[in-house]
């Protein structure tokens, strides 16, 4: 338990409650990630994936249950302290980099620890360079966000999302953008950071092969997990193919 | 990245860089806007301080004249009433009662600078054929040249009025053909005339003053108006010009002589200073506004584009203050550079209105006036303004769900 990343009991979501049109999205989802897991989320479309990602990414908040992120009970936390969590414990990488196009690569990755600690101190430099050598951009650190290739970009997405050193990293097809060489990479890359850090990784993706290559695949279809297995390790999975 | 400025600071900087079309427009927009309120704010001032001097320095501040005569009929018996029309009588030139006296008293007050007897009546300057109507001022120059600046505005010759000289205005010299060293006769009602020597030309800039006041010597005037020893008017200057109007009732309260000050003998200028200073206040009060939401407009806009840039920075932690003063910093910095660049317009607006657009006789216009308090007064208003007419938009950036900014 101490060693769970996140762990969901019971877990709803509605819209628009308290409405006529009010829907259930989520329907009591119990769900623990330990430490290090490689995990995958499939389903259909609408099938409230996204959502579920959201409210383990504290981005929004589930109408009735409870979600613990590392090891803190969420529900008693008001907005400030959601943020704290959310900015301390978790990385987001999304299926567009949404990289700021203001700010160049090394700034984009800097840009986390710039909100949790204000100014750009050296460290911080230091510990964006870092990242980036780690996802073999390095040489483009100063390219402008815009100027660099859908695999860049989203390498730069990951770099920024494990800038604060979060336990868990959440990815919205992080490779449903990209080609598949560049895919490959950005999945391995993933991975290694993953058996490197023990950092949790939750990928909700549409591709099967990509779901094959994690350690858990978990399914959900309309608001329920239906299905959650783990896998055998594979010595492939962990070097990628690129 | 400047190691010493703050996240919010670099993202509101680099927002602003990088939507910078917009930037220039509203930045161009808010300049203009402060240099326009720059321009009309220095140059009104300064008019204002040109006119007020122009009427100060071709006047006293206040004067002490005899009281009207007025017709008492004895006629008040107890019972009876009487209807009858009760004639003004004539108003002769007559003398300040003690004037010396007075003139003693108001040398002493502190809020009085100079004080100068004169006598003044009609005439008839005459060359030749040729004879004009005038307003004779007999006047003590060394104190009244103190009053009305008339070395200042002379044209000709010099301001010398000894017992046998004159000095005329340029349209009266045009008038009867006289120039600096001719001589003209000085008739009055009297019968009593003078010929006197044109010691001096004036131009007060008024062509009815410089055709009709002619100014002698006080002992020449009261010799031809027949009130030897006797003065028509003191005529006073004091410290604060504005304070004159009190100044003038305490002088009639201790003296119980007439005391006119230049605020109430000028009582349509004033409209015309008040009517300025509240168009100006209105117009700078528009301006501003119009520049606020210019701002607010711009910055309506750029949230809008840049919902995903502050959704992604929701999720990475910004909390929500940070992604307001992100937005009220953005404001503050388009109205400070706009004031920076609108003041420098502005400035140079002065400048070259100053130099080029000049009055009738060729002096300025209005003094050039660039005070410092003026240019840090708009610069704190203008970035006042600016994160005023940010707030709504920032509030609104502030207020973003991550999710559906994120989604779009």
């Amino acid at each position: 338990m101490a060693d769970d990343s996140v762990r969901l009991d019971g877990v709803r979501k509605s819209y628009n409650v308290g409405t006529p049109t009010e829907t259930e999205v989520l329907h009591g989802i119990d769900l623990t990630l330990a430490r290090g897991e490689f995990a995958a989320v499939i389903g259909p479309s609408g099938s409230g994936k996204s959502t579920l990602l959201n409210i383990i990414g504290l981005l929004d908040r589930p109408t009735a249950g409870k979600l613990f992120v590392a090891g803190a009970d969420t529900s008693v936390l008001d907005d400030r302290g959601l943020t704290r969590l959310r900015g301390r414990s978790i990385g987001f990488v999304f299926q567009y980099h949404y990289l700021i196009s203001a700010f160049t690569a090394i700034e984009n990755v800097m840009m986390p620890m710039l909100v949790e600690h204000t100014f750009p101190s050296d460290a911080i430099r230091r510990r964006a360079i870092e990242l980036l050598e780690r996802m073999e951009i390095a040489p483009w650190k100063d390219n402008p966000a815009a100027n660099m290739s859908g695999g860049q970009q989203q390498r730069v997405a990951v770099a920024r999302a494990l800038a604060m050193n979060p336990g868990v990293v959440l990815a919205d097809e992080p490779t449903g953008n990209l080609d598949t060489r560049s895919a490959d990479g950005v999945f391995r890359l993933m991975r290694e950071i993953n058996v490197e850090k023990r950092t949790t990784f939750l990928l909700v993706t549409h591709n099967m092969n990509l779901a094959r290559r994690c350690d858990r695949i978990i399914e959900v279809i309309d608001g329920r997990i239906t299905s959650d297995e783990r896998q055998a390790p594979h010595p492939v999975r962990q070097g990628g193919d690129d | 990245m400047n190691r010493w400025t703050p996240f919010e600071w670099i993202s509101a900087v680099r927002f602003l860089r990088e939507g910078r079309i917009q930037t220039i427009f509203i930045v161009t927009g808010v300049s203009i806007g402060v240099a326009v309120i720059v321009f009309m704010s220095a140059m009104l001032s300064g008019l204002q301080v040109n006119f007020i001097k122009r009427v100060l320095t071709s006047q006293p501040h206040i004067s002490l004249i005899p009281s009207m005569e007025v017709a008492r009929p004895l006629r008040h018996r107890p019972g009876m009433q009487e209807l009858a029309i009760v004639q003004m009588p004539m108003q002769r030139i007559r003398s300040v009662d003690q004037w010396q006296k007075i003139r003693q008293q108001l040398q002493q007050m502190p809020q009085i600078t100079e004080v100068s007897p004169i006598v003044s009546g009609s005439a008839l300057a005459a060359r030749g054929e040729a004879s004009r109507p005038v307003t004779m001022t007999g006047v003590e120059p060394a104190t009244f040249f103190r009053i009305v600046r008339l070395p200042d505005y002379i044209v000709a010759g010099q301001p010398r009025v000894t017992s046998s000289d004159i000095v005329i205005g340029t349209e009266l010299a045009k008038d009867l053909g006289v120039a600096v060293g001719d001589k003209l006769t000085v008739t009055t009602a009297t019968g009593r005339n003078n010929t006197l020597t044109v010691m001096g030309v004036f131009d007060l800039g008024n062509k009815g003053v410089n055709e009709r006041n002619v100014y002698v010597a006080l002992r020449t005037a009261q010799t031809l108006l027949n009130l030897v020893g006797g003065v028509t008017s003191l005529e006073v200057t004091v410290n604060d010009v504005y304070a004159a109007e009190i100044i003038a009732r305490q002088i009639q309260a201790m003296t119980n002589i007439e005391a006119d000050s230049w605020i109430t003998t000028n009582v349509q200028f004033f409209t015309a200073v008040n009517a300025q200073k509240t168009t100006n206040t209105v117009i700078r009060a528009f301006v501003g506004l119009s520049v606020a939401l210019g701002i607010a407009a711009v910055l309506v806009v750029s949230v809008i584009q840049r919902s995903k840039d502050i959704g992604i920075l929701r999720a990475m932690g910004s909390s929500r203050g940070q992604i307001l003063r992100i937005f009220l910093i953005q404001g503050g910095l388009i109205g400070l550079i706009g004031a920076v660049v609108g003041s420098a317009l502005g400035a140079a607006a002065l400048i070259f209105w100053h130099a080029y657009f000049r009055q009738a006789d060729g002096s300025e216009l209005f003094p050039l006036i660039l005070e410092r308090q003026l240019f840090i007064a708009t610069a704190l208003l203008a970035t006042v303004t600016g994160v005023a007419a940010a707030m709504a938009p920032a509030l609104r950036a502030a207020n973003f769900d991550p999710v559906v900014a994120i989604r779009g």
